[in-house]
């Protein structure tokens, strides 16, 4: 499965496939949205806030599921020293962190008309701020490490050590008792969401998945380009 | 398969995993009493050391018929359905508060059955439908 990341597979992506995926996340995110904001129904409660939901747990989903892929390439990576994954790693980083802001900045934005208030330190939201500046030091560290290996090892430890912390994300709501309502949507049993405001929210996973799978590519491509660039550069010096 | 190399790196990252992992599982039930951000009126009831001078959060629902409204200030019952505490408040209340949804409330106890609070947040649970399903469900009933 690797060996689809490999440098000249990701080089040799023509522009034409990049645009066929770039046309079909604006498509899926266009019906999402349309669907989230004037097809569902506003809630019983929450009235039409609920529609924040949409954003809400797309960028929540795939913020800790990308930091999971961290987690499990930097354990690859520290042991089997694969060249490539350090780019993957660098490339994934900057999508989960604007995710996590997302999340919390949508949170924040939902909680005021529905909690009464912005913010609350509780287990759930403060450990989603955790994942935020994990996220951060993961990306600094790779900006201001000039020393490529030394920044390589570290952001592993720092990937594999706030790996830790997404179970406790996702189990937080049930382990002990916090403001955050508990999950919706679980594998043992059926939703809790109608399925009017279900179909929008599974369109809008898809369509941010996609939208995150075209920039990492680009991201990805690019830094194979200057990776290529810096080897030509030291071969003429 | 492995190389020797790759072996004794597995085997050094398995021995820092466990370690903080274990690290990590202790310091979070040392701190287990700070990790809620409420109690519930059940272990308000249970709890030995409660402290009648720091400020504290109940949550529970709001006990249907409970509320008493007079002016700004405005009393109530939380309940979880086993004990009930008293809430005294005085100040604005969210929009979502309402009888039988979930509450928590922010102040200091007089005594195990009464909190005086300066703050109170609507709780939200996990379903979420439109209102002609809820109007459905209750003419089922």
């Amino acid at each position: 499965m690797l060996k689809k990341f490999f440098p000249n597979k990701i080089l040799n992506i023509k522009n034409k496939n990049f645009n066929i995926l770039i046309i079909l996340t604006l498509a899926v995110v266009f019906v999402g949205t349309v669907y989230g904001l004037f097809i569902s129904p506003p809630d019983r409660i929450q009235g039409d806030s609920v529609r924040i939901m949409y954003v809400h747990v797309p960028a929540s989903f795939l913020s800790l599921g990308f930091f999971g892929i961290l987690g499990a390439i930097s354990v690859l990576n520290l042991i089997f020293k694969i060249k490539i994954l350090p780019y993957i790693g660098k490339s994934i980083a900057p999508i989960g962190f604007v995710f996590t802001l997302l999340s919390i900045l949508t949170g924040s934005l939902w909680g005021k008309p529905t909690w009464g208030v912005w913010w609350a330190w509780d287990a759930r939201l403060t450990s989603m701020l955790v994942l935020l500046i994990f996220y951060l030091t993961y990306i600094l560290i790779w900006k201001f490490l000039e020393n490529f290996n030394a920044a390589n090892t570290i952001t592993c430890f720092i990937a594999i050590v706030g790996s830790f912390n997404i179970p406790v994300i996702k189990y937080s709501v049930e382990w002990w008792n916090t403001l955050h309502q508990t999950s919706s949507i679980t594998l043992t049993s059926a939703p809790t969401i109608h399925y009017s405001m279900l179909i929008p929210l599974i369109i809008m996973i898809l369509g941010l998945f996609l939208y995150s799978l075209a920039v990492f590519l680009m991201r990805y491509k690019t830094e194979l380009i200057k990776l290529k660039l810096n080897k030509k550069n030291k071969k003429i010096n | 398969m492995l190389t020797r190399k790759a072996k004794s790196r597995v085997s050094l990252l398995l021995v820092l995993l466990v370690t903080f992992g274990m690290v990590i599982f202790f310091i979070f039930k040392s701190l287990e009493d700070n990790l809620v951000y409420f109690f519930s009126p059940t272990e308000i009831h249970n709890k030995m050391d409660i402290s009648y001078k720091e400020k504290i959060r109940v949550g529970g629902l709001v006990k249907e018929n409970s509320i008493n409204k007079d002016g700004t200030s405005i009393n109530f019952i939380i309940t979880d359905l086993k004990n009930e505490i008293i809430v005294l408040y005085s100040g604005s209340i969210p929009n979502l508060f309402s009888e039988g949804k979930g509450v928590v409330a922010e102040g200091k106890l007089k005594d195990k059955k009464l909190l005086i609070a300066d703050k109170i947040i609507a709780k939200h649970d996990e379903n979420y439908m439109p209102p002609e399903v809820k109007k459905a469900l209750e003419n089922n009933q």
